[in-house]
């Protein structure tokens, strides 16, 4: 029956490869960063020289070895447990990677189908929806995870649940809006008075149209969801003590941050990369997707 | 007139703090963790424990908690802190003043940046660099506060170190100030080499939280004179032989701060949050430090009391803004 | 005598197609010339050339324009800057929108006075009470210290001409002041743009698409098509004594008291493609770019 309403249709091919171009250097550059990143979370077993955890207590704080004093054992140097920073920094970017990807994928879980519900059902649902997600975004977002990730102990369950807590009404209002939309264009009355159900409305019909939007939107909720793991582990409040985390390092590397600055100094850089190759994606997949959409 | 509408605004401010204040208590209280657990020495005896937890009235039903605890708010008294054994409205009053500052020099700075990148983006506007200051723009729009923070602080605290990265002053000097707004006081009694050592260490933390928001000022601001240049008013005042930059500063930019302060005068309130992260980076004694460990600690008094005067701050920040629209914008006076 | 305004085979384009195809008109000193022409006839874009304000992606190809002998198109832009507003004015279309609305009116006339007149506050004050008075606006002291939302749309416009007249200008380009207004007000307005002209010792390019204005206002007329001049003269002679089957059909379109209703003919379509078709003619026959 699906065939018989008119819908807009997901973009041909051929129309994909142009609207690639149109993303220009920002999805290029986006793609990269976050390809690298991705990769070298997969292959951190294969990349690290060492094993993260590994103390050499005789070789605490080595600076990078091109610097005076540094160790070509260690490129990136020691930290004050004599444990290799270009290790910890590689399987730090795995924690990232995973944290990113479950928490974003759980956040756009929720919030689309709360903002799914809100949309398509309207009346008292929508406003017990709308209403939460203006409450919710009046706290502020760092002290709300700091406070989350504190009530439910340490742990990547913690984190994962304080990012999405804090980051879902970002998809929740998009899908909403866009639902409401879509359900007041042609096609959803036709498909209304063929006899379509709601439920196979919104499947068929609504979901596919909001898939570059959500695209987008997953690119920006993994850069948060980055970001928020980087403060929880940096206050400590993190997963498990051992478990390599750049915010970790940062917090470790700023007691001694005049000793050895590049403790602190690459998690920093990974950081920004990773963030930026985020946003750069986010931003070259919008310019694609977008134009698309609309003709 | 408007005036009537912030007076009701203004009404509804107990009510609001009232209903912050429920919520946070219950939740305390509700959730996992046991504040005096974290505060006893090992060893400690049954005894002892129950004992302070009498102390801190926390072996009674919530309700009864919950008045007591009104009761003493009503009196001024936020109760003691169970982590520093101190008063908790003490502790605030001590270390607000310096947030405060921080939050205003963040805000001043801000403003200033946002404005001038603002103006340069326009100036330029349908030039090539026109594109060069929107991309920059949009880069430090993805970087947060506390990365900026760290950032600042590796590169002006440590590789160049030209400023300190921690404390509000130098311990060595002696502050002979009678408030602990330091910075404004030594300002308006003309201490300036005190103010002077203040800036010092509040110059990194301040630029940390104010590049955020001045990106988001910028671009705002960029947009809505790009917008109101092209209004029908701009154009004729062009007919008038009046020059592009004097139209730009007499004609345009009073339009166009009307919806940038609308707009992002909310988002000062952000910069009020990363005040937590980027005090506690450059062990700044400010109430933001005091958020987290107080948080990590379940001190109960203390996370309370600092979390109505946040909520008290983002109030009168929001009435504030609207106040600053409302003169901004004649329209919105005479209605 | 020097025309005030003169205008020889001025063609101008938008990216590129052709807006005014050879356009020649002259304004001589205290004359009132009426421009006629529908929608996009190209009215308005020879208002904002004169004034050098076409956009940007709008280019002069060839022609000139000269104001009191000297050119405009080449003019250094500092002295274009000190001629408008002074010796150019302008009467903007819709009052609505032309004032800035978070300056009051006195701030902005006076700023006007004292950008081109050098006054002090308290004579610019003075020098903007008299021309409110001018334009028939009672309480002017209190219109000047309020804000535009707070007038109503015809003093607004009164305003506007009186800011377009503050400096004594050679030339007035009223670009449709009328449009925007309901027909009441509209005769009060003309009225006031012709006491200002007498007064002040002005010449006007009135630009309308309304033939009935063009009567009342216009001592001479030109009529505009396609970014065509089709006809010019004596309004009195063009009006009686049409010669372009175009101006006939404009006439014929024209509702007149002294003529029922019932005798109003629509302009043919066939006569309006006929000319379009004459005007692309006309592009392909010359260089529309420059060389």
């Amino acid at each position: 029956m699906a065939d018989l309403v008119v819908a807009p249709l997901a973009a041909p091919p051929s129309r994909l490869l142009a609207g690639l171009k149109r993303g220009g250097a920002r999805l290029r550059v986006g793609a990269a960063l976050v390809a690298i990143l991705v990769l070298v979370a997969l292959l951190a077993p294969v990349l690290a020289p060492h094993d993260p955890l590994e103390q050499d207590l005789l070789s605490a704080q080595l600076p990078p070895a091109w610097m005076h004093g540094g160790d070509p054992a260690y490129i990136l140097g020691t930290d004050s447990l004599g444990r290799c920073v270009l290790s910890r920094l590689i399987y730090s970017a795995r924690t990232a990677v995973t944290v990113a990807l479950i928490a974003a994928a759980f956040a756009a879980i929720i919030g689309v189908a709360l903002g799914l519900f809100a949309g398509s059902f309207g009346g008292w649902v929508d406003q017990v929806v709308s209403r939460s997600i203006d409450v919710w975004m009046a706290f502020p977002p760092v002290l709300l995870s700091i406070v989350l990730a504190a009530v439910i102990g340490a742990g990547l369950t913690s984190v994962i649940v304080a990012i999405v807590a804090v980051d879902w009404t970002r998809f929740a209002r998009v899908v909403r809006a866009e639902t409401m939309v879509q359900l007041t264009r042609d096609y959803a009355a036709a498909a209304r008075a063929i006899g379509l159900s709601r439920a196979k409305l919104l499947r068929l019909e609504i979901l596919p149209n909001l898939v570059p939007l959500l695209v987008t939107l997953l690119a920006v909720e993994m850069g948060i969801a980055i970001l928020v793991e980087v403060i929880l582990s940096f206050v400590g409040i993190s997963v498990s003590g051992d478990t390599p985390t750049w915010g970790s390092m940062i917090a470790e590397g700023r007691q001694i941050v005049y000793q050895a600055p590049w403790i602190m100094g690459f998690p920093i850089g990974c950081i920004i990369a990773s963030v930026i190759g985020v946003n750069l994606l986010g931003d070259g997949l919008r310019l694609v997707l977008d134009p698309v959409q609309r003709s | 007139m408007r005036w009537g509408e912030i007076i009701r605004r203004l009404v509804l401010v107990p009510p609001t703090l009232f209903g912050v204040a429920v919520v946070v208590f219950v939740l305390l209280r509700v959730v996992p963790g046991d504040p005096i657990a974290m505060m006893i020495p090992p060893g400690a005896s049954e005894a002892d424990i129950g004992r302070l937890r009498a102390l801190y009235g926390l072996d009674q039903p919530i309700l009864q908690q919950f008045a007591s605890w009104l009761a003493q708010v009503g009196r001024g008294d936020f109760g003691r802190s169970i982590s520093l054994r101190q008063g908790v409205s003490g502790l605030l009053l001590m270390r607000l003043p310096a947030t405060i500052e921080l939050a205003l020099l963040a805000t001043v700075i801000a403003v200033a940046i946002g404005a001038l990148v603002a103006l340069t983006g326009i100036l330029l506007r349908g030039r090539r660099a026109e594109w060069a200051v929107d991309g920059g723009v949009g880069v430090l729009l993805a970087i947060p506060d506390f990365l900026w923070a760290l950032i600042l602080l590796l590169l002006f605290g440590v590789l160049f170190p030209l400023l300190p990265i921690s404390g509000r002053i130098d311990p060595q000097i002696d502050l002979d100030l009678y408030s602990n707004f330091y910075l404004i006081e030594s300002l308006l009694t003309g201490r300036f080499d005190i103010a002077f050592a203040l800036l010092h260490h509040m110059i990194l933390p301040a630029l940390a939280l104010a590049l955020p928001f001045a990106a988001i000022v910028a671009r705002l601001l960029k947009a809505s004179l790009v917008e109101a240049e092209d209004q029908d008013y701009a154009q004729v005042a062009r007919a008038r032989g009046y020059s592009r930059p004097a139209i730009l500063l007499n004609e345009v930019f009073p339009n166009a701060l009307i919806p940038t302060v609308a707009l992002g005068g909310v988002q000062v309130t952000l910069l009020l949050g990363g005040t937590v992260l980027v005090e506690r980076i450059f062990s700044y004694e400010g109430i933001g430090n005091m958020a987290i460990d107080a948080v990590i600690n379940r001190d109960f008094p203390l996370i309370q009391g600092l979390v109505l005067t946040f909520a008290v701050m983002f109030i009168a920040l929001n009435l504030a803004v609207d106040l600053v629209v409302t003169l901004l914008d004649p329209r919105l006076r005479h209605g | 005598m020097t025309a005030t305004l003169a205008i020889d085979d001025l063609k101008v384009a938008i990216n590129d197609s052709n807006v005014l195809r050879g356009v020649s008109l002259e304004v001589q000193p205290g004359e009132v010339r009426g421009l006629v022409g529908e929608s996009g006839a190209g009215k308005s874009m020879l208002g904002r050339a004169v004034l050098g304000l076409l956009p940007a992606n709008a280019k002069i190809i060839s022609g000139h324009i000269a104001f009191e002998g000297s050119d405009l198109v080449g003019m250094h832009e500092a002295e274009r800057r000190n001629l408008l507003g002074r010796r150019i004015a302008l009467i903007p279309q819709d009052p609505m929108t032309s004032l800035n609305p978070v300056k009051r009116v006195g701030a902005q006339i006076g700023g006007l006075l004292r950008h081109h007149l050098g006054l002090s506050k308290q004579a610019a004050f003075a020098r903007a009470t008299e021309l409110l008075i001018e334009v028939a606006i009672r309480e002017p002291d209190r219109v000047l210290s309020l804000y535009p939302h707070q007038i109503s749309g015809g003093m607004r416009q009164r305003v506007l001409i009186a800011m377009a007249f503050a400096c004594d200008p050679s030339l007035v380009i009223a670009d449709e002041p009328t449009t925007a207004l309901d027909v009441t007000v509209q005769r009060q307005v003309l009225q006031l743009v012709e006491r200002l002209r007498q007064r002040h010792g002005s010449a006007v390019l009135f630009i309308t698409h309304d033939l009935g204005v063009v009567a009342k206002i216009c001592r001479s007329m030109t009529v505009l098509h396609a970014g065509r001049v089709l006809e010019e003269g004596e309004t009195a002679d063009v009006l009686v004594r049409p010669r372009h089957a175009y101006t006939r059909a404009l006439l014929a379109a024209t509702p007149r008291a002294d003529r029922p209703a019932d005798t109003l003919r629509p302009v043919p379509p066939s006569l309006i493609e006929q000319l379009w078709a004459d005007a692309r003619r006309l592009d392909l026959l010359g260089p529309a770019r420059p060389a």
